[in-house]
């Protein structure tokens, strides 16, 4: 039960990871989680505006189901699983966002300065997580895939377009921490 | 209802997601700024490893459920889509500290920042669906 309950180190959560990926191609499928944000685009209705929705969503009713799992798995994760979110961070790293003005650095998984109430209900805070998110929707879509489709499935099967954009999502997310969060914050 | 095993499979995989913070802002934060090298070890220890799943599906030793030979989809392909794709995504994933699935993940931790990102989400992958013809590949 202890086990269950610290935090699990990285060569725990590597294999599991994996293992995950194997289950979902044993189970016949291609493993890979940003294609649902057009699966959900379908089933909101996305198909009257663009021909590039008109799909039947039913195809991936199994893909549906990862989602509902991952949301109920998150659910029991906050409350039941993870009594301590405090985060063995880079002394260096708590330094640096200490003085960006970030709070409680890393005494939880998410900062109040962009995941708290009074950030998400400031017009700032809002945009930022909006945007972020239209970024995330958009730029997966137009690579082909996220971390689990380019990062893990692409480059263990040796693909080169996933190898290119993992290098682009790097390029993007040193831009964002290096650059664009010291200019947010 | 045999696909109740990919419902199973989504939320092990979210637990596993949540307990090795592999959902966490901090931890994408350090690693975008090269300062740890847990989700290195993360992310490249799940590459090493499925590069073995990936060798024993392509010699035939694993086969899917129904006895079928397991091919990966080859990824589409294209100079300018997989780079700018990915680092608009980047972006996106560096402010906010969350990619694809943990999107849903923490909708358990974060209930309302966590909806305001999957609606962002959402709306741009329909406006590349809708842009998809006119942009470069």
């Amino acid at each position: 039960m202890d086990f269950i309950l610290q935090p699990w180190p990285w060569y725990v959560g590597g294999p599991l990871i994996a293992i995950s990926l194997l289950l979902y191609f044993y189970f016949g499928k291609n493993f890979g989680a940003s294609t649902n944000f057009e699966t959900l685009c379908t089933m909101a209705g996305a198909g009257k505006v663009s021909d590039y929705f008109k799909k039947d969503w039913k195809e991936r009713d199994f893909a549906m189901l990862f989602v509902i799992g991952l949301i109920i798995g998150g659910f029991i994760s906050a409350y039941y699983l993870i009594p301590n979110q405090t985060i063995d961070l880079n002394p260096t790293t708590v330094q640096e966002l200490t003085d960006l003005g970030f709070t409680n650095v890393a005494n939880q998984y998410f900062p109040d300065k962009i995941f708290g109430e009074e950030a998400f209900s400031s017009l700032k805070g809002f945009l930022i997580l909006l945007l972020s998110g239209v970024l995330i929707g958009f730029g997966t879509r137009y690579a082909g895939g996220c971390t689990s489709g380019h990062a893990i499935t692409g480059l263990s099967s040796l693909q080169l377009p996933s190898l290119l954009a993992v290098i682009g999502f790097f390029i993007g997310g040193i831009i964002a921490t290096w650059f664009i969060i010291p200019i947010l914050f | 209802m045999k696909n109740i095993r990919f419902l199973i499979l989504g939320f092990f995989f979210a637990i596993v997601l949540s307990k090795t913070q592999a959902i966490s802002w901090y931890r994408f934060y350090e690693m975008f700024k090269f300062q740890s090298f847990h989700m290195f070890g993360i992310i490249g220890g799940a590459v090493v490893i499925s590069a073995i799943f990936m060798q024993l599906f392509k010699n035939g030793k694993i086969k899917d459920i129904n006895g079928n030979k397991i091919i990966p989809k080859p990824k589409k392909k294209g100079f300018i889509s997989t780079i700018l794709g990915g680092t608009f995504f980047g972006l996106g994933w560096g402010i906010s500290g969350a990619c694809a699935a943990p999107i849903f993940v923490i909708l358990g931790f974060k209930l309302v920042p966590a909806l305001i990102l999957l609606v962002g989400a959402l709306l741009g992958a329909f406006i590349y669906g809708i842009l998809s013809k006119k942009l470069p590949n």
